[in-house]
């Protein structure tokens, strides 16, 4: 391998890159739009949702919990219905979409056993907001039960034996503000940079067989490692430009919180990019047009990262054997990390196993991008 | 003999049924100019590609330096230089770029390439052109550029295929200028050409047709192995000429030209009258008719038929 031809690969691929102003502008403006399309077409934020409550009990902690209701912006209450036979009608004709049953035992439940229960009925038409809805209403729920634990310990001067569910506790603690937009905007970031990753390389070298200078190119000493990383290295500044811009625009248009710090987050986007790029090139070795080679490397990026990544659909409620595939979606391990810096700071080390997943992910098609490219015309 | 530089021997190249190339052999040796000329399609850029290993053969040999090509592809593209047939070098970067690039690609050293550039730049006329994008370049400065990249490391085997379609006759002159020098310097050239003119200034001309060698031999070795002569024929319409010709005794081919045909006789001096005759009987109009020296075409044609190779 020689740094010289690398470098002569390179320098070559940036001058072709500048002086396509068009090409240029749409690799940095392409996240920015699809942070804009997605940011708001996908968002799953559902505010004001129409609450009935039927409460059987009516003692203060009932009331308490309904307040809590009424509180979030998330809910707003509607009526209380005076009993069992009021409820499908209201969720008939769309008075409400949920419907909240307080039973007439539950403040004593709750205060022997320390657990109680609560119905919520939602309407499934839309099972999307019914299910954020319903998620909704058990952060709702259990934020009331952390701090009706806390009242308890408080008084008790003891520690809490049993704490809320973990998965609703969870997002309580790493998102008080329960925005969904919170979790998306993360996945959003991950779906961009894999979509813009694989086109900017995908037409690397389509195109030089398209213009015909890959005859000449064949020719000359050159070796496929040099060519591979001489390629994608002015790409990967680009990438790291585009990772810029929908992280930027995460944070300081979307708000998500951001706990991390920025050499992670470029770290790990580093690794990402070397995978997509990877793809983007393979596409492009062994699909010799633009146009055939840009739209399979969308394909190959956008749908798993939207079906398997997590992104729109929780892995754990897969099937076992789709469990099983998304390991080897790379925007998988990406979106973990992203949600993690962002939301929970976290670092290097507590992020250690999926950034050693994507880096072991990147080396692997780092790997077949360079033997990819075959020096001949046949 | 350690004079030869290129070897190919029962190269063979097949697309599916389509054989391009048909068991070939040739040698090349240092100095050499040796031309391929045949019909589109006859399989002379396939050889150029498997002699410069962008492709496979499957079958035969190709020796360059010694070394054989199939089993180490790479290692004899240290001394190859290949110019395809279309255009290779990038449109998007300057002349200085493009040269620069292959130069990196090629390893040689700063200040050997950056002298060559120079001088070749200023023999071409092209100093003045440095800065401009290879693509706004006339056809004739783009061959020049990509003859000049393809020299800037110095190469000891050169493939040209087709340089000098669509150029000009005096940028032809000094490209084949160019060439001479380099055959002082002892390199070896395989060049494809649909010039006759440039066909004859090749040191030996291998005729190529449907990917098989009919000949392989000096140019003035081939004339001499073409009998009879050529008979031109020039007329507006020259298709009833066509069919009158072809049934005159002593014409053994009639080849429609774009502005007439071209008659192949055993003897042009006894024919030529003839011929004359048998249009003016016919009443069909000819503005001239003329003894002429044959084309490439013509040579071909008369070779192929002497070889009994026509169908
Ligand atoms: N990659 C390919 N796949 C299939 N057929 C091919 C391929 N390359 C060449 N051929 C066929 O092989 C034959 C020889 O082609 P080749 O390009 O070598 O001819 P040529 O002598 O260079 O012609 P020209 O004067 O038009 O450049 C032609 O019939 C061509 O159609
Ligand atoms: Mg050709």
């Amino acid at each position: 391998m020689r740094l010289r031809r690398i470098k002569a690969i390179a320098v070559k691929e940036g001058l072709q890159i500048v002086r396509d102003p068009r090409s240029l502008m749409i690799a940095l403006l392409l996240p920015l739009m699809q942070m804009f399309m997605f940011g708001y077409g996908v968002s799953l934020d559902v505010q004001r949702i129409p609450l009935c409550v039927l409460d059987n009990e009516a003692s203060q902690q009932s009331r308490d919990l309904i307040g809590r209701f009424a509180a979030s912006r998330y809910f707003s209450l509607v009526r209380a219905l005076g009993g069992q036979r009021d409820i499908a009608p209201r969720l008939d004709d769309g008075t409400c979409r949920i419907v909240l049953v307080i039973p007439s035992d539950f403040s004593r439940s709750l205060n022997d056993t320390g657990a109680g229960r609560l119905q919520a009925l939602l309407d499934g038409t839309d099972s999307n907001t019914a299910n954020i809805a319903a998620n909704y209403a058990k952060a709702v729920v259990s934020a009331f039960s952390i701090s009706l634990q806390l009242e308890t310990v408080q008084r008790k001067g003891g520690v809490p034996q049993s704490l809320t569910p973990v998965d609703v506790e969870a997002r309580v603690w790493f998102n008080e503000e329960l925005e969904s937009r919170n979790f998306i905007v993360p996945g959003i970031v991950a779906l961009v940079m894999a979509i813009v990753g694989a086109q900017l390389t995908s037409l690397t070298i389509a195109r030089e067989w398209e213009r015909g200078t890959m005859e000449l190119l064949i020719s000359t000493p050159v070796q496929p490692m040099e060519l591979m990383i001489g390629k994608l290295l002015p790409y990967f500044c680009v990438g790291l430009a585009d990772a810029a811009i929908c992280l930027a625009l995460a944070v300081f248009w979307f708000d998500v919180p951001f706990r991390g710090t920025v050499a992670t987050l470029f770290f790990t986007t580093s690794l990402f990019l070397l995978v997509v790029l990877s793809i983007g090139y393979i596409v492009s070795v062994s699909i010799r047009s633009q146009v055939g080679a840009s739209q399979i490397a969308l394909l190959l990026t956008m749908l798993p990262t939207t079906l398997l990544s997590g992104f729109a659909f929780p892995i754990d409620q897969m099937p076992a054997l789709v469990q099983g595939v998304t390991f080897l979606v790379s925007a998988r391990y990406y979106i973990l990390i992203l949600k993690a810096v962002f939301l929970k700071g976290s670092g290097l080390t507590a992020l250690a196993l999926p950034i050693l997943c994507l880096a072991l992910y990147a080396l692997v098609l780092v790997v077949l991008a360079a033997r990819a490219f075959r020096k001949t015309l046949d | 003999m350690a004079d030869v530089v290129v070897e190919a021997r029962g190269l063979s190249k097949r697309f599916g049924a389509l054989t391009a190339v048909d068991r070939l052999d040739f040698t090349v040796r240092r100095g050499e100019i040796f031309g391929l000329v045949g019909p589109d399609g006859a399989g002379k850029t396939t050889t150029m590609r498997m002699l410069a290993s962008v492709m496979l053969p499957d079958d035969g040999q190709i020796e360059i330096d010694g070394i054989d090509v199939l089993r180490h592809p790479e290692r004899t593209k240290q001394h190859v230089s290949y110019m395809p047939q279309r255009f290779g070098l990038y449109e998007d970067l300057t002349v200085d770029e493009n040269i620069r690039f292959y130069a990196d690609l090629f390893e040689v050293p700063p200040q050997v390439w950056r002298s060559r550039a120079d001088a070749m730049l200023t023999a071409s006329d092209m100093t003045t052109f440095r800065a401009r994008l290879a693509g706004q370049l006339s056809g004739g400065m783009k061959q020049k550029l990509g003859l000049i990249c393809a020299l800037v490391h110095t190469p000891g085997v050169l493939l040209l295929d087709e340089p000098t379609t669509g150029v000009d006759p005096v940028s032809r002159r000094e490209f084949w200028e160019i060439l001479y020098g380099l055959r002082g310097e002892g390199v070896a050239m395989v060049i494809s050409t649909a010039y006759l003119d440039e066909a004859e200034r090749c040191d030996r001309l291998a005729l190529l047709h449907r990917g098989a060698m009919v000949h392989c031999d000096t140019p003035a070795g081939l004339k001499a192995r073409m009998p009879g002569a050529m008979i031109e024929i020039m007329a507006a319409d020259p298709r009833p000429l066509w069919e009158i010709v072809r049934t005159l005794p002593g014409v053994k081919e009639v080849l429609l030209v774009g502005t007439g045909v071209h008659a192949h006789v055993d003897d042009a001096d006894r024919r030529l009258p003839e011929i004359e005759q048998a249009i003016g009987a016919a009443g069909v109009a000819a503005s001239r008719i003329a003894r002429v020296s044959p084309s490439i075409e013509d040579l071909f044609v008369a070779l192929l038929e002497l070889n009994g190779k026509r169908d």
